[in-house]
């Protein structure tokens, strides 16, 4: 066993710091999260640096590294601004990951190229209206006439839909299937499909640089070569999906953890009241220490969630054990910050309110906290 | 063009709060992070694009311990072809003129047409390692330079001088010119360079490469000796700007053009 990140990974490490450090000014962070705008110049730069594909393999314009070192590179983008870090790195999560695993030589070839050099944007649209936690139907259906599909429906909550180029999307395409789960299939949809239309979505608490939008589709054809892998295999390919993808999450939260963490730190020493600095005091020393032991449980819980992923193979478990506790720990560090922070905390240029807001959303998308313990449950009950 | 490039692996000390260690010569280093010398980078960039310009060679060299690699890692993923480290506990506590020693008995038989260094190191900002380094190849140099340009078989280097002032200097190949911050813009590491950096040795090399003997480094080979290193104690000194806004501005650029910072 060894605790320890290669030399690749530690070069990785400081060269996405080192980006974010630069580029993601407190400025630039309080600017974006006031006008709720996809920071396109920003999503491009870090795209020819290839921080947005670290998972991509090379053959298609990505950098061939694994989920642990999309993560470290994640983690350091969001531990410099939760909202400006999710924005840039969460767009090409989803679709090329699909793609890859299930698409065919030519999807492969004609989408995920683009979406690696930050020419095109993805979106992957799986919840509903009425349908988040629960996939396991859609409202959306898919028909087959003749070699083409014609899907009609909404999506909501999807993160990109306003800026996306490349989608993927989950239909019902045998409504009579038993269960329900066994007819589901994704397609391949491109922006100006006639048909399909998004609609930006206001009023986020949080990672607001990070577009979300609902999605409409209404007789929205699709040639049969759209369909991505196998006919009603859909529902199997978003939660093999997620076994990956909410590791990322997990470094997210560890990310927005860390930083506020580390504002809350340097302010604690700064701060002085009743003479002395504030850290002096052992209620927030204390507090500090158990931010610390928090963060660092989470991160090699996701840093493991990982490695079993890339070395050995996904582990549901480990990983929802990652997100869920990641996610938790980024919530209750981001909320000490602030109180060490006092009054100043609550005020925006202070920049730790922020990172409370945002890391909320680890707890929500790509499964609940609740979600992921039933994944853990589920396993418990399986155990003998 | 083949170009060299001497890199320092420093302590990032402008916003660390410092201590002085037991010896009371150094400063306590627990806890500091290293990087890339700030000026060195700026060289650095510039043989890079020199070279992507030009063609030719970058060589990225230092002196130090096995944690320098990720500075000459850094130098290989933003674009240098080879990196060599010195390295001995004999070199320990060389001061510049040992430091650039080392250097030349190196450099000296690698083909070079450019030595590029930063101006001086944030650690100990002596300023002495490239303008020593210089005489020692029996190489013309230049110092403060801002910017470079060059033309066949010579070099037209900008240097910047106190109050403002800028020289415009010709100089014979091979020369060496040490870079002062803001000469370019140094580019980021990128994924795809460090995946390149990762496939490219570093060639370490000890005392006995050097053809140098013990009398000639570390402490024995310097000429200075660090008596005593210490924060001098806090002076409050403040002048009050009195009049109206106008005239406190007036005052403000005045004092500030003085001092040639603007
Ligand atoms: C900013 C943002 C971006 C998003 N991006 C995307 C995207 O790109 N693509 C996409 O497809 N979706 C996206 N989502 C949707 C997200 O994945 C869903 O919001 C999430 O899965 C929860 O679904 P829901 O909102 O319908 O909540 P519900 O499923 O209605 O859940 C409500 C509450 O009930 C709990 N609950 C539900 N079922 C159970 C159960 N069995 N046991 C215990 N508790 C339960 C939940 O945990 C939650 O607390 C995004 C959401 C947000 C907010």
């Amino acid at each position: 066993m060894e605790f320890k990140l290669n030399n690749e990974q530690i070069e990785i490490k400081r060269a996405a710091r080192e980006f974010a450090e630069k580029e993601f000014t407190p400025e630039l962070a309080l600017e974006y999260d006031q006008k709720e705008e996809f920071p396109l110049g920003l999503y491009k730069k870090a795209a020819q640096l290839g921080f947005t594909s670290m998972r991509i393999p090379c053959e298609y314009g990505g950098q061939g590294y694994g989920v642990l070192e999309d993560c470290i590179v994640v983690e350091e983008l969001c531990r410099v601004d939760p909202g400006l870090g999710v924005a840039v790195s969460l767009g090409n999560l989803m679709v090329p990951d699909v793609l890859l695993r299930h698409g065919n030589e030519e999807q492969k070839q004609r989408y995920i190229p683009p979406l690696a050099k930050g020419e095109k944007i993805a979106a992957a649209a799986f919840t509903e209206p009425e349908h988040g936690s629960d996939i396991t139907r859609m409202d959306s259906t898919a028909k087959k006439t003749g070699d083409e599909w014609t899907i009609n429906g909404a999506k909501e909550f999807i993160t990109n839909a306003p800026i996306a180029d490349t989608f993927i999307i989950l239909c019902q395409s045998d409504p009579n299937a038993q269960p329900s789960h066994r007819g589901q299939s994704i397609f391949l949809v491109e922006k100006g499909m006639p048909g399909l239309e998004a609609t930006k979505l206001h009023g986020k608490m949080g990672i607001k640089p990070c577009v979300t939008g609902s999605l409409c589709m209404s007789d929205l054809k699709v040639p049969d070569a759209n369909l991505v892998g196998e006919l009603n295999k859909g529902f199997y390919y978003t939660l093999e999906l997620f076994d990956g993808t909410r590791i990322t999450v997990a470094a997210q939260a560890v990310g927005m953890a860390q930083g506020a963490f580390e504002k809350a730190l340097n302010y604690a020493k700064t701060r002085k009241q009743f003479g002395q600095p504030i850290i002096n005091f052992q209620a927030v020393s204390f507090k500090l220490a158990d931010m610390t032991i928090k963060i660092e449980a989470a991160r090699l819980m996701m840093y493991k969630a990982a490695w079993l992923y890339d070395k050995e193979k996904p582990n549901p478990v480990a990983t929802s054990i990652a997100k869920a506790y990641a996610s938790r720990v980024a919530m209750e560090v981001t909320d000490d910050a602030i109180q060490i922070f006092g009054g100043y905390g609550y005020l925006a240029d202070y920049h730790v309110e922020r990172f409370h807001r945002c890391a909320k959303i680890t707890e929500i998308y790509e499964g609940t906290s609740e979600i992921q313990k039933l994944t853990i449950c589920n396993y418990l009950q399986k155990q003998t | 063009m083949d170009i060299v490039v001497c890199v320092k692996h420093v302590p990032e000390t402008a916003e660390a709060e410092l201590k002085i260690d037991s010896t009371g010569k150094n400063i306590e280093k627990t806890g500091l992070v290293y990087d890339i010398n700030e000026w060195d980078d700026y060289a650095l960039e510039e043989a890079v694009r020199i070279k992507e310009k030009q063609g030719g060679t970058v060589t990225a060299i230092t002196i130090g311990t096995e944690d320098f690699d990720s500075t000459l890692r850094k130098c290989l993923a933003r674009g240098a072809d080879a990196a060599i480290r010195l390295t001995d506990p004999k070199f320990q506590g060389s001061d510049a003129y040992a430091t650039a020693k080392i250097l030349h008995s190196i450099i000296k038989n690698l083909h070079c047409d450019l030595i590029l260094c930063g101006l001086q190191a944030g650690d100990d900002g002596s300023a002495a390692v490239g303008t020593i380094l210089a005489q020692l190849l029996g190489v013309p140099h230049a110092t403060m330079v801002k910017k470079l340009e060059l033309c066949t078989g010579t070099a037209k280097v900008n240097r910047e001088l106190e109050g403002g002032l800028e020289e415009i200097l010709e100089i014979k190949l091979p020369a060496l010119f040490a870079v002062s911050t803001g000469i370019n813009e140094p580019r980021y590491v990128s994924i795809m360079g460090i995946r390149k950096a990762m496939q490219k040795e570093i060639k370490v090399l000890g005392l006995a490469d050097t053809g140098l003997t013990e009398a000639y480094v570390g402490e024995a080979g310097s000429w200075l000796k660090t008596e005593k290193l210490y924060v001098p104690p806090v002076e409050k000194q403040a002048e009050f700007l009195k009049g109206t806004p106008d005239e406190v501005a007036t005052k403000i650029a005045e004092l500030l053009k003085s001092r040639g910072l603007i």
